[in-house]
């Protein structure tokens, strides 16, 4: 994966080109938004991470610029504002994700990765991941040969761990996306969902699908893999 | 000089002088109105009683010719303060009458006319006088004179205008000196409140400004000053309350923060030594983090940004949204958790920030009643999260079997950081009820507690939705 991080605080940037080098991706940065966008302008990248406030151009504006000239790369924002009204500010403007600060890392990349993949556009209307199977159309859900019955909610959080199998989806990933809930719930509620949903479809099952990544949050995947 | 010219830039001291303009350019109206009028009446009886004694003349020298006519003319004459009298031949020779000089050519002129005169007993040093005399000619020829003298017309006129003169001086004078003396005592008052202020503007918030006691604006601008700066301080005394709470509650992980990072480097040997303290050390500051999002969401609720945002949104759906995401951890908690909001509840407001504030409440309510089962040991705790109409309020609810909040403490509670005693054990910020407050204040709103007997019920009011708006 191609990324570009336009970030001005150094320390900060040379963390992230670090961290992302080690994990396998390949990584440029630039310190202001000129030079950002610039950069971003010819679209060789997967995604862009952009911090909202950069020097000679704003984050925001740096994306309103790639978006008029129809470069429809993934952009997620860093900010330090995180009130659900700069969230929806930072999207509206064109962003697709928006993280506040301070992130963890594991955060990031899990978003990262799932925003690389969005691209694709790939909206599937069946979902298989080992011998598990979801059927969009018809709400069902199957292992083998047996149906599992879900809870609507139960479903949906499914339904987004399944679109994203094989990547690493974070507790706030799903608060936001299952439940459009952009706070944080204090106590850990997601865990509670999440460890019912996989009595229902690993329960019974010599082969379990539904892991938990430790420190960063869930992933679905075929064990076999 | 400077006194002086603060003194007449008071708004007493030119209210002054517009009144003093006023009242004695209505004083010298009135008076001369009355100096003219007086003027005309007494010309007029002037006019009347001359030309009564012309008549009743003419009438004698009809009846008795010219003899009886100075007869009657020299007999009147001289009674005190007498007419004027003279009766001339023709050719202007006098006859009989008390008028020993006149102004030249009056008597060629018949009819009314204001002259000079002397008369006959005056000696030549005297001054003229004035006097209104009237003229005509009897038929022999004579000329017959009688007139009144105006002197007493003039002295009632000048009197009148003296007294005017004088009526004006003195409310100009008078006005001035009561100008100076009431804008000097609101002058006074206004520089002790302006002092007090200044004392108050250089810190000292428990000042008050002085307050007369006699009722006036002064006062009542000092009195309503006083609430403001009463207010002010309660607001100030607050905001250190809040600053000293946010220094401890985030000094006090900061520093455990610390401790472990220096304990590690001076005692940890192993990588899995300085793994754990890695990893407690993430996990101390995401807790910080938490308590800061928090800060910073109440303090956005407390500021009232967060109202550009409001939508209308149904209290009842959101009630069973915050239910459905916590019943898996109420069932693992053994507590069961049922809804009961069915009717819909419109509101219009932020709806992220209402959820979280209910959120809150669940949460907590979840956190105590767990704790609160286990001493009542095996007594079924229930929390119902409601939502519903209330008169012309909507209602979120949250009621709990746990052990409820003392009465006492039930004010306390809703402070940022406050954890009673019996809760220091769990986990948490003290943040909860601080946030659902500032959420239930923002929507013009408010969060109560009450006895759920036994346990708590939080209560979240909000504003119904106008829904003669909305129709």
């Amino acid at each position: 994966m191609r990324l570009l991080i336009i970030e001005d605080d150094r320390d900060a940037a040379d963390y992230l080109v670090k961290a992302f080098r080690e994990v396998g991706h390949v990584v440029e940065h630039a310190g202001d938004g000129e030079e950002g966008l610039a950069l971003a302008l010819d679209g060789r990248y997967d995604v862009l991470i952009v911090d909202r406030m950069l020097p000679k151009l704003d984050g925001l504006a740096v994306i309103g610029a790639l978006r008029a000239k129809s470069i429809e790369t993934p952009a997620l924002i860093l900010s330090a504002l995180g009130q659900v009204d700069d969230r929806v500010k930072g999207l509206r403007a064109g962003g697709d994700d928006y993280l506040p600060k301070p992130y963890s890392f594991s955060e990031l990349l899990a978003r990262v990765e799932v925003l690389s993949r969005r691209m694709g556009g790939r909206e599937e209307t069946h979902y298989r991941v080992g011998d598990l199977e979801l059927d969009r159309l018809s709400h069902r859900v199957t292992r083998g040969r047996d149906e599992i019955l879900l809870q609507p909610r139960e479903y949906r959080l499914l339904e987004y761990l399944m679109r994203h199998a094989g990547q690493v989806v974070t507790r706030t990933m799903l608060l936001e996306n299952v439940w459009d809930y952009h706070f944080d719930p204090q106590t850990n509620v997601i865990d509670v969902h999440i460890s019912r949903l996989r009595s229902k479809i690993d329960k019974g099952f010599a082969q379990p699908l539904l892991h938990t990544v430790r420190g960063a949050g869930y992933m679905i995947r075929d064990g076999a893999r | 000089m400077t006194a002086l010219g603060k003194l007449l830039r008071t708004t007493a001291f030119r209210l002054t002088l517009v009144y003093l303009v006023v009242f004695a350019l209505f004083a010298a109206f009135l008076l001369a109105y009355f100096a003219l009028n007086t003027r005309r009446l007494i010309t007029e009886q002037i006019t009347s009683t001359v030309e009564a004694e012309m008549t009743g003349l003419a009438e004698q020298y009809n009846r008795g010719g010219i003899r009886l006519l100075v007869a009657v003319i020299e007999s009147r004459a001289r009674q005190p303060g007498s007419s004027l009298y003279l009766v001339t031949t023709s050719k202007g020779e006098g006859i009989a009458g008390n008028v020993g000089s006149l102004a030249p050519g009056v008597l060629d002129q018949p009819g009314w006319t204001e002259t000079v005169y002397r008369r006959l007993t005056d000696p030549e040093t005297q001054d003229e006088h004035h006097a209104l005399v009237r003229v005509s000619t009897l038929a022999g020829g004579f000329r017959l004179l009688v007139g009144r003298d105006l002197e007493e017309r003039e002295r009632l006129y000048h009197i009148i205008a003296d007294a005017g003169r004088w009526s004006v001086t003195i409310v100009i004078i008078l006005g001035i000196i009561g100008g100076v003396f009431v804008s000097r005592r609101v002058l006074n008052r206004v520089d002790a409140i302006t002092d007090k202020a200044r004392v108050i503007m250089a810190g000292d918030f428990s000042g008050r400004l002085p307050v007369g006691g006699s009722g006036d604006e002064l006062d009542r601008l000092a009195i309503s000053l006083n609430a403001m700066l009463h207010q002010i301080e309660a607001l100030m005394r607050g905001l250190k309350e809040v600053s000293d709470n946010v220094a401890h509650d985030l000094k006090t992980p900061l520093t455990r923060l610390r401790n472990r990072c220096e304990a590690a480097l001076r005692t940890a040997t192993s990588e899995a030594g300085y793994r754990a303290t890695i990893e407690a050390t993430i996990e101390e500051s995401e807790g910080l983090i938490r308590t800061f999002d928090a800060l910073l969401m109440i303090a956005r609720a407390e500021s009232g940004e967060a109202r550009d945002n409001m939508a209308d949104f149904d209290a009842s759906e959101i009630a069973r949204d915050v239910a459905e995401l916590y019943e898996p951890l109420a069932e693992e908690k053994g507590l069961a958790l049922h809804v009961d909001a069915s009717a819909s509840a419109p509101v219009k407001g932020n709806r992220e920030l209402v959820s979280q504030a209910l959120a809150n409440l669940v949460d907590n309510a979840i956190k105590y009643a767990a704790a609160g089962r286990q001493e009542a040991n095996g007594v079924p705790a229930d929390i119902v999260v409601g939502a519903g109409r209330e008169g012309d309020r909507i209602v979120l609810s949250v009621r709990d079997s746990g052990p409820g909040i003392p009465v006492a403490d039930r004010g306390r509670v809703v402070d940022r950081f406050v954890r009673l005693e019996q809760s220091r054990s769990q986990p948490g910020s003290g943040l909860g009820l601080s946030l659902a407050s500032a959420v239930a204040r923002l929507h013009g709103g408010e969060l109560r507690l009450e006895d759920n007997a036994p346990g708590l019920k939080a209560v979240i009011a909000l504003p119904r939705a106008d829904t003669a708006a909305s129709a």
